[in-house]
Formats: structure tokens, sequence, C-alpha cells
């Protein structure tokens, strides 16, 4: 290290060496999730009430605060080691117990239980875990992420000092080829590929950028890579700027994870303070430093050239390619584009060779992705599994099935752009090329379980809505298209669906999807079609018999008690708000369709369906 | 009256002397002067196009652009409700429902006395807590329409 605090790769690697023993004592550490979803259920005060009793109790117990661990739903999650021992739904008057059994016997009440009711100690006996595969997420739940000597200590910035001094930028863009990586945002443009171009394009200024806009909505994988691990997303920039001769980044980070743009500032802040960033890196000829640049609500921004319009400060409206970004991007120069779990990938791959990587997953999908797992799902949390993994393993090994006794009906990939597969091809494995056979995206990777509640045509409107209430307007086909999509939808919805509407629907969606100018509108019609393809007569059923199978188009149910189904139970009174469920005990219930508000709580509380 | 006090264009001034000379820095400079008044009067968003040499229907064009900014005038509690994909399988239409009857307020609109402004937002990246409710700083997960309607009673 010299004077102004800065490290040379010797110094990287004495500061790994130091790191490392200092994680490696077996001294009993509690590791609590700080993430977004943790903070909700309280895990700050619980944070602090385990240092208050760390304190009083005495002794050398480590309290870390981690980022997102990824089993958000039973929040806040406690990680006790050694031994991995996982405590769930941990709250601040259980801090007493926590901290008096490290070292020692698990606290047994506030172990996860699974669905048999038996209580499992170690997390890598729960399915959810077990079956993971954790690479890009590998530190997440064991690294404080505004600690950079935890990330060093876990070979972070490894990568980049092989980038950097071991190898041309050629042969980067060669491991990145070898790995077979393609963009975790989505689209799925090989890496390598893209960073040759950008790479190949003549100028002396360039741009490296992060899209760190997941606007995708039942996504949050990016967030919680950036809120557990903000050093692997610098270390790929780097490297990539490395590799394509950049020497200024930006991430482009949503206004709407505040938390996530918290650590990546004290990221930053600690990287250009060793010298990962700035003037000469880790001592060598190179310099890189980047900025992040917060958005401000726009779905659209999400697609490469409207980031970059919002970058300059305008309207984020896309443009038409040719030119390529990697030709003409930010301010007209040559610029890469990736997602941030793309660059979480990068450095690791680096470090350890392209071979390795591609040894994971597919022919056409290497290496491994992350998912969000959420909606009618048991376990509902981030999950990172190879590629070529079922759809089936995704929901119910991991996923722990749907709960209640409801079953699956479809399940919900790749936001608005993507589609539903139902339940009979779940066998369907996680790869590009299989998924969008089955008539969905991989997308960036936000898996909705839906249950046989859900109604398609209703699925359809949502989207629908989304993608008309984030057209930005600039073309006519989307702008345009996707009102009358939606206006459609609605009627149908509402029981005023005509017999020509599917018919209307679909020559629509031709149009949108030839001639919209980006992404957004080439590929708004998706959720539509696929509903199409696989629920049709659900469409029919609104449009024909002015029926919602599914029970939940308000329009088109009748709020009647079947008597000969109800059990007098009651529970539909208890939860009417308006008091317009009429019960006695014993009796069979009625509805007051004067005072029935429509609210659909009847519905959701009968456990037998008997409403229709 | 001006809706802003001079302290309040002072606090402006500030910013946009400090980001004048960055490239592309407009939107950086909406965000913070948002957050001295809450939403953009018209005064102020002259005031920004001046002082950024930008002409005003830029700025007007950015603002109505972006749903982070906003032309009216917010409530004493600023609700956010997901209305991302995970939150509407898990019924946040419902709570959606119930809010708007039990307060009295639109969606994207504010109650009459101020109490509540009701903002429907696209997914917050919390789906493991769906249906998430977002009250000012906190958030709550896993809402009913009941439980919505007794956490909001909470702030007056």
């Amino acid at each position: 290290m010299n004077a102004s605090g800065k490290i040379d790769r010797a110094g990287l690697l004495a500061l790994r060496g130091r790191e490392k023993a200092l994680l490696d004592t077996a001294a009993p550490r509690i590791f609590c999730c700080s993430g977004t979803g943790c903070h909700a259920t309280g895990s700050i005060p619980l944070i602090a009430a385990l240092r208050e009793e760390v304190a009083r109790q005495g002794g050398c117990v480590q309290v870390i605060e981690t980022g997102c661990n990824g089993f958000c739903a039973l929040g806040p999650v406690v990680i006790m080691q050694p031994g991995g021992i996982l405590y769930c739904k941990v709250r601040v008057e259980d801090a007493a117990d926590v901290v008096a059994s490290a070292g020692g016997e698990p606290v047994q009440r506030l172990l996860y239980r699974d669905p048999a009711g038996q209580a499992v100690a170690s997390m890598h006996e729960i399915p959810f875990f077990a079956l993971q595969r954790p690479w890009t997420l590998r530190n997440k739940g064991r690294i404080d992420p505004e600690n950079i000597g935890h990330a060093i200590a876990h070979d972070g910035y490894q990568g980049l000092v092989k980038a950097l001094f071991d190898m041309a930028p050629e042969g980067i863009i060669e491991e990145m080829r070898l790995s077979g990586l393609r963009g975790r945002g989505g689209a799925g443009f090989p890496t390598g590929l893209k960073w040759k171009f950008a790479a190949a394009s003549p100028g002396d200024v360039k741009y490296v950028l992060c899209n760190a806009d997941e606007g995708d909505p039942g996504a949050f994988m990016d967030r919680s890579i950036l809120e557990s691990d903000p050093h692997a997303v610098l270390e790929g920039m780097i490297i990539a700027a490395v590799a394509i001769g950049a020497h200024q980044g930006y991430i482009y980070c949503r206004s709407e994870y505040p938390l996530a743009i918290q650590r990546l500032t004290v990221a930053i802040g600690q990287a250009r303070e060793l010298g990962l960033l700035g003037e000469n890196i880790l001592g060598s000829d190179f310099s890189f430093d980047l900025e992040i640049y917060q958005g401000a609500g726009a779905f659209v921004c999400g697609e490469e050239t409207a980031l970059m319009r919002s970058i300059e400060g305008r309207r984020g409206m896309p443009r038409p390619r040719p030119p390529f970004p990697a030709q003409q991007g930010l301010w007209g120069r040559p610029t890469v584009l990736n997602n941030v779990e793309t660059l979480a990938n990068v450095g690791r791959i680096i470090r350890l060779g392209g071979g390795h990587y591609a040894s994971i997953g597919t022919e056409g999908s290497k290496g491994t992705k992350v998912f969000a797992l959420s909606g009618d799902v048991n376990n509902i949390g981030l999950v990172e599994v190879d590629m070529g993994t079922p759809l089936s393993v995704l929901v119910n090994d991991i996923g722990g099935g749907v709960p209640g006794k409801r079953t699956c009906k479809a399940v919900q990939l790749g936001g608005p752009s993507g589609g539903s597969i139902p339940a009979h091809l779940l066998d369907t494995p996680v790869d590009y090329e299989a998924i969008a056979k089955a008539g969905a995206i991989m997308g960036s990777g936000g898996v909705i379980v839906m249950n046989d509640r859900t109604c398609m045509v209703d699925m359809a409107r949502f989207f629908m809505d989304f993608i008309q209430d984030e057209s930005c307007g600039k073309c006519t086909p989307c702008r345009e298209g996707t009102r009358r999509q939606l206006e459609i939808l609605t009627r149908i919805c509402e029981g005023r669906g005509e017999p020509g509407d599917l018919r209307t629907l679909e020559d629509l969606a031709a149009v949108i999807t030839d001639a919209s100018l980006c992404g957004l509108g080439q590929t708004a019609s998706n959720p539509i079609l696929s509903a199409l393809r696989h629920f049709r007569d659900e469409f029919e059923a609104h449009i024909t018999d002015k029926r919602c199978p599914a029970k939940r188009c308000v329009a088109l149910l009748k709020f009647e008690v079947d008597e000969s189904r109800c059990r007098k139970c009651g529970l539909c009174h208890k939860a009417c708000p308006a008091g317009a469920v009429i019960w006695a005990k014993k009796q069979t219930a009625r509805i007051d369709r004067e005072k029935c508000v429509r609210c659909l709580a009847c519905f959701s509380a009968c456990p037998f369906d008997c409403i229709d | 009256m001006s809706p802003l006090t001079p302290a309040q264009f002072a606090q402006a001034d500030a910013i946009i002397a400090a980001h004048r000379d960055t490239q592309g820095s407009l939107i950086t400079v909406l965000r913070l002067c948002q957050n001295i008044v809450g939403y953009f009067p018209l005064e102020l968003i002259g005031h920004i196009a001046s002082g950024m040499n930008q002409p005003l229907s830029t700025v007007y064009g950015v603002i109505s652009f972006y749903s982070l900014f906003s032309l009216k005038p917010k409530g004493r509690h600023n609700i956010r409700v997901c209305t991302g994909t995970a939150c509407y399988v898990r019924g946040v239409r419902e709570v959606l429902d119930r809010v708007e009857r039990r307060f009295g307020v639109k969606a994207g609109g504010t109650c009459e006395d101020g109490r509540f402004s009701l903002e429907p937002v696209r997914c917050l990246g919390a789906c493991g807590l769906a249906p998430v409710m977002v009250v000012d700083r906190d958030t709550h997960g896993g809402v009913t329409p009941d439980s919505a309607c007794e956490i909001l009673e909470g702030y007056e």
C-alpha cells in the first residue's frame, strides 16, 4: 500500500489473506439479513437488539449485517455460523435466546419447519437452499455488503487482477465468448459478442453501462444482487471496461430501490479509496471510474437506447437501431450496456475460466440463472439454479408448491413481455429456447406462480394495462395498438365481449409486434398471445357464456351463495366489510345485493368455493 | 401568492448551480428540486428551466414523462400501493378498492382533507411480502383489505 491508501496487485493479495484469516475463525457469528424484504419485517431493530445482547452477555460473538438472503417471505432471517443454523421470523424479543444459542444448542422455536411440521436445523437440509447452486449469489447472506474486506476475502476483484495484468482485451472477450454467458436482462444476447462489437468500434471515448432499472413486475433479482454483493457488479463493469477500452461508466438504477443505491454508493466509495476505481487501477496504467444515475420511474428506460437518452437527461424514448449502441450509444459514443446479473457473473468467469462456466447448464444456455419466485407459492424468494432445471423443481421442490388447498394453474415468466406456461407443461427446463417453445420467455427471471383462482383473461388485461401505461408514446403501433387491446380485454372482463374480439386481438398483436420501434412494443402482445394459446377456452367462456371460470371478474359474478354446497360455517359473514352477508349459526349464508359492494372478500374467505 | 418561499427558491438555486455544468443532469436536478416542495408548481418549473438554460417545454416534457415527478401537491401521508404481478395475484386489487372506499380517495389522487395521497406504483421488488403497501417510509407486507385500513388509521 502506498501513502495515499491505494493498493496494487500484491497489496490486494495481502489484504485478501488478512481478511480471509479474520473470516475463517471458528468463533460464533450471527449473520442477520438486512435486505429490503427483511427491513420491512423488522431486521433493523433486530440487529440493534442482537448487538445489545452480545454486549450484555459478553463473549466474542460477531453480528454481521448481510444483504438479501433470498428467503424473503420468512424474514427477518438469521443464520448462525458455524453450522449454518437458520432462524426464521426472528423478533426483537428473541434476541437474547439467539445470542445465547451461538455455538451451542439451536433455539427450537425459531427453526424453519418443513410442510410436515418438522423442525430443520441446518439451512443445507432445507430443499429451498439445498437444491440451489449459488454462483451469481455466492456471497448472499455471508458477507457484509458495506464491507469491501468481506468481498475481497471471498475472492472479490481477483478476476479483475487477472484481466488487468495477465490478459489482453481480446483474451478477456474470448474468455467471455467461451463461457457462453448470455445477457440476463431478458434478450439473451451473447455477452462476449456484444463486447467484441464495442471493442472493435473506433474511438477514444467509450462507455460501460449497468442496467439496474429492473422494472419487470415480479422481478427482484437485480435488487437483491446489488443489496447483497455490490462489489461483484463493480468488478464486472471494470473488467468490461478493460475489455472494450472504456474509462467512464454509469449504473442506471431505479429510484424505487433506495437501499440498493445506498449500498452501491458505499461500495463505489470503498473501491475508489482502495484504488480499484479511478486513476491507475491497482497500479496498472488503466483508469476507469463510474457514477450512479438514478432513474425516475419509467419502465421503457430498461430498453437500451431509451436508457441512454435518460442518462442524457431527456425523456427516455427509444430510437431505431442501427446504429447499435456498440457503435453509437451514449452521447454518440460506443457503449456497452449489461444488466446487473450479467455483470455479477463476469468476475468469477474470468477468475475460473470460461470453460468452467460453460460446463454448467445446457447446450444453448450456459451457467446458472437467478429467479425471483413469487405469487401463490409457499417458499417465496430468490432462487438460483442451473440452466436446464425443470420448472417443476423450481415451483414444487424449491418453492414448496402452492399454499392452501389450491392447485397450480400456470406459471408466468418474463414479466409483461413474457407469457404463462400452464401447469401441465411444468417439466419444461429453464433454457432460453425451451421456454420460448412453451410460449413464454426467460426474461429477466421473474417467476410468478398462479393458482386455480387466477383468471387468465384478467391477467392478460393486467399486463396490457401495465404496458399501455408504460408505453412511451413515440410510435403509433405501441401507443394506440396496446390501448385498443386493453379496451377489448376490459370489455371482455366486464362481460361485454363480442364474438370477433379474439380475432381483433390477434390482428392487433401481429401489427404491434411487427411495426413497433423497440422491444417494449414488439413484445407487448406476448401476454395476450400466450394466454390465447393455452387458455383460449377461458376467453370464450367470458365472451360466449358471460362467465368467469376462475371467479375473478367481478362484473361476471352473481354474488349468490350456492345453498347446496354451503357448509354454514359463516366465514363469508365474518369477512364481509359491508355487512351484506346474512348468516346465523347452522344457517345457510345469504348475500344482500343492496348492501353488497362486490369486493370479493366473501369469495376469498369461502374455503368451499360455494359463492357464484 | 407564490407557493415557494424565498428560502426554497434559494435551495433550488443551489441545486441548479451545482449541476448546471454537468452534461445530462436535468433529471438529477428535478429529482432534488422536487424534494424541496414535494411537487412541481409552475413557478418552480420556470425557475429550473431558466436556471438550466433549457426551454420550459423541455423541462415540462421531462417532468410529465417520468412517474417519479408530480405536478400536483401530495397529502400529509403518501400511500404507495404496489401493483406488480405478485401483489396483483395475491389480491392487491381488493386492498386498493377498500382503501379508496374507506378514505374517500381515488388512485392517483389526494383525500379532500389532505390526509392521504394514494399512489399505485409498479413493482417495488419486495414480492416476497406481497401484497405490499408503503406509507411514507414504512413498508407493510402481506396486507389484507382489513389490515391495510387498520394500519392507515394510525396515520393522522
